[in-house]
């Protein structure tokens, strides 16, 4: 049986189409807002969502995702309040994967098998832990996969043609692509040598490549959808969460306009 | 030796480990690959020991402490005076130690996190030195705390990034200098100051602090006619314990006290003692003992002593934990005062606020021993630095 993000991406390449994977931090501003944020996201023309478990000490990620953990974090959201709103968004959505983005330490905290078991039942697909590097994972791995979870990794402007196949066989779901050196929401995107490192990644993978860190609008959002299979937007995201955090009835229709804008920024690039 | 830790993937039983994002782990290869090959090289070596000797003022005295020996009736008490060294801590063995690596690997920046302000004020005087670009990372709280400490990074040439997220203090000085190295990966050089961090940093710390203890075992055979009884050193990050303890760990007969800030009490949740009352998880790069909530969320921590004031501490001395080898312990910030007062009044020596800590469990170890037993402390930096936070805690005020 093929998973949700295979299913997915699999589509999207029928319809010559790239996947919008938009980012947002679980329980950002408030709890309360996550899936209602989560519907707006599929309705602005998301593909895959990716919910942040909020870390205290997130030390990939650059100030506004630090800040929107904070903001998480104040209300108490912890990784079981999470799956259950990831159960609440299914049952009016069971066609949008929902990969779980985060650090080790909650989810190690939570117990790895308990984690697998209830994100398989609440209906998450995916995981991506930012601080698990492909050595460590062992341990992991095989309760992950047990549970049908896709394993998604990130690859790296460091990482070197090796390790690119070691990780590439590890993976499953697609691969993330980091496009710069630097923390979530830089703004060093260098569009060539992307599209130049992920020529190299497909010698190793038939995976779907998606590309994040550092795609601040639709411009770059559209340059980089003409060499990759998806588009990660999140800082650019929470950064309108920040903006609104007073005024939270304003979010889901500007979420949804700002996604709406990268959709079409998309499938532009995809009908060139 | 018998004991082989870490292990060729940088663990230390189950603890240690890589666990950062990806963009590092190439870095953290190379680093790796450069220190295997120059830990054995002469010229490296040379390097490293001259600068130790010359410029550092190695070795530091083993110092026969009679009064307290005297007042507290019954071992012998032996300081192990690193508070002599030049910057007056141990922490500058360590940062001549990477500042050298930063130069043989050409890096031409060099990066830094620092809580107290003692490991800052180290790299920015190695950086001063060797000419390299030098940035400190430093939680606002404790820019507030160690102005003097900023100063002198400032006098030295040094750029103080004061840190404004989490809490503000040496755990979030940490996570800034990783995006920074994450940042700016090609030209810059990540000195982190004691032996937690992703492998290979516990094992490279470690093997640069190790001076202190084999300088101990030469030391004590002249002085005592043999090895000592028992060592005591504080534990943060745990550089100064390490650096004591490892060239003992083969000797069984050495018992090895490493001591954590109880703050107000571990009954309570204002402490820094991991080891004493946290639990295993992962923080930092590495699998340790932290403290962290039900959710796996970091805590903030307590100590009087900012140097201690760290929610996790090196894999290696969870390992030693786990092991039995080294038994930790902690005391508690009133406890940590008096003998900051006593050390003063006795000897003549304002030890650091984190060097307190060990003087504090040794004065509790000393009269269950007999005087026939010699017991070296670590005292791993001066007081200097403390003397703001001592005379606020006192009411009295210093212009």
């Amino acid at each position: 049986m093929s998973s949700r993000l295979q299913q997915t991406f699999a589509a999207l390449a029928v319809a010559r189409r790239k996947a919008l994977i938009p980012y947002i931090t679980a329980g950002d501003p408030a709890p309360e807002h996550t899936v209602a944020l989560m519907h707006a996201l599929v309705r602005g023309g998301a593909d895959v969502i990716e919910l942040g478990v909020p870390f205290s000490d997130p030390m990939a990620d650059g100030p506004v995702i630090q800040l929107a953990c904070e903001r998480a974090l104040k209300h108490g959201t912890g990784l079981a309040d999470i799956l259950d709103q990831v159960a609440e968004f299914r049952r009016d959505d069971v066609r949008t994967p929902v990969v779980l983005m985060g650090y080790l330490n909650p989810i190690e905290t939570y117990g790895v098998a308990a984690f697998a078991r209830r994100a398989r039942e609440v209906g998450v697909d995916g995981v991506l832990i930012v601080d698990l590097a492909i050595e460590e994972a062992p341990d992991y791995l095989p309760e992950l996969r047990a549970h049908g979870l896709d394993c998604i990794f990130l690859l790296a402007p460091t990482s070197p043609e090796a390790r690119i196949e070691t990780i590439a066989r590890a993976a499953s779901g697609y691969l993330y692509y980091v496009s710069l050196k630097g923390v979530t929401g830089a703004s060093s995107l260098d569009v060539a040598s992307v599209a130049e490192k992920l020529a190299m990644i497909r010698r190793h993978t038939a995976l779907p490549l998606a590309v994040g860190f550092g795609i601040r609008n639709a411009a770059a959002a559209r340059a980089i959808a003409q060499v990759a299979d998806g588009v990660v937007v999140g800082s650019a995201l929470v950064a309108e969460i920040e903006r609104l955090a007073d005024q939270p009835e304003r979010i889901v229709p500007t979420l949804t306009e700002r996604l709406r804008e990268l959709r079409r920024a998309l499938d532009d690039a995809s009908s060139e | 030796m018998n004991y082989r830790y870490p292990d060729a993937r940088g663990h230390f039983g189950p603890y240690g480990g890589q666990f950062v994002s990806e963009t590092l782990m190439e870095p953290l290869r190379r680093l790796e690959a450069a220190y295997m090959r120059l830990k054995d090289d002469p010229d490296f070596l040379r390097e490293f020991d001259e600068d130790l000797r010359d410029y550092v003022g190695r070795p530091s005295p083993l110092y026969h402490a009679r009064h307290l020996t005297q007042r507290w009736g019954g071992a012998q008490i032996w300081l192990k005076r690193e508070d002599l060294n030049h910057t007056g801590a141990h922490k500058i063995n360590n940062t001549v130690g990477q500042a050298l690596l930063a130069k043989y690997l050409g890096k031409t920046r060099i990066i830094a996190e620092t809580g107290a302000g003692q490991h800052g004020v180290a790299s920015a005087t190695i950086a001063a030195r060797l000419d390299l670009k030098c940035v400190v990372y430093m939680g606002e709280e404790d820019v507030q705390r160690q102005s003097p400490n900023v100063y002198r990074m400032k006098l030295l040439g040094a750029e103080v990034v004061p840190v404004r997220s989490g809490t503000k203090t040496l755990k979030d000085a940490m996570n800034e200098a990783l995006r920074d190295w994450v940042t700016n990966v090609d030209d810059t050089f990540y000195v982190i100051g004691t032996v937690a961090g992703p492998h290979p940093y516990p094992m490279l710390v470690r093997d640069f602090q190790s001076v202190i203890g084999r300088e101990v075992i030469a030391q004590s055979r002249e002085k005592i006619g043999r090895l000592p009884d028992a060592l005591v050193a504080c534990v943060g990050g745990g550089s100064n314990a390490i650096g004591l303890f490892y060239p003992f760990i083969d000797e069984a007969g050495v018992a090895m006290y490493g001591v954590e800030a109880g703050g107000r009490g571990l009954q309570t949740s204002e402490h820094a003692a991991p080891l004493s009352a946290g639990k295993p998880g992962v923080l930092h790069g590495n699998r340790t003992y932290i403290m962290a909530d039900a959710n796996g969320q970091i805590l903030p921590t307590h100590s009087i002593s900012a140097g201690l004031d760290y929610p996790g501490v090196g894999p290696e001395h969870a390992w030693l934990k786990d092991s039995g080898r080294v038994t930790y312990t902690a005391v508690t910030d009133d406890e940590a005062l008096a003998a900051f007062h006593e050390l003063t009044r006795t000897e003549g020596i304002i030890p650091a606020l984190e060097s307190a800590h060990a003087i504090a469990y040794a004065r509790q170890l000393a009269p269950r021993l007999g005087a026939d037993r010699h017991i070296v402390v670590n005292l791993s930096g001066r007081g200097d630095k403390d003397i703001f936070t001592i005379a606020k805690l006192e009411g009295i005020q210093l212009t």
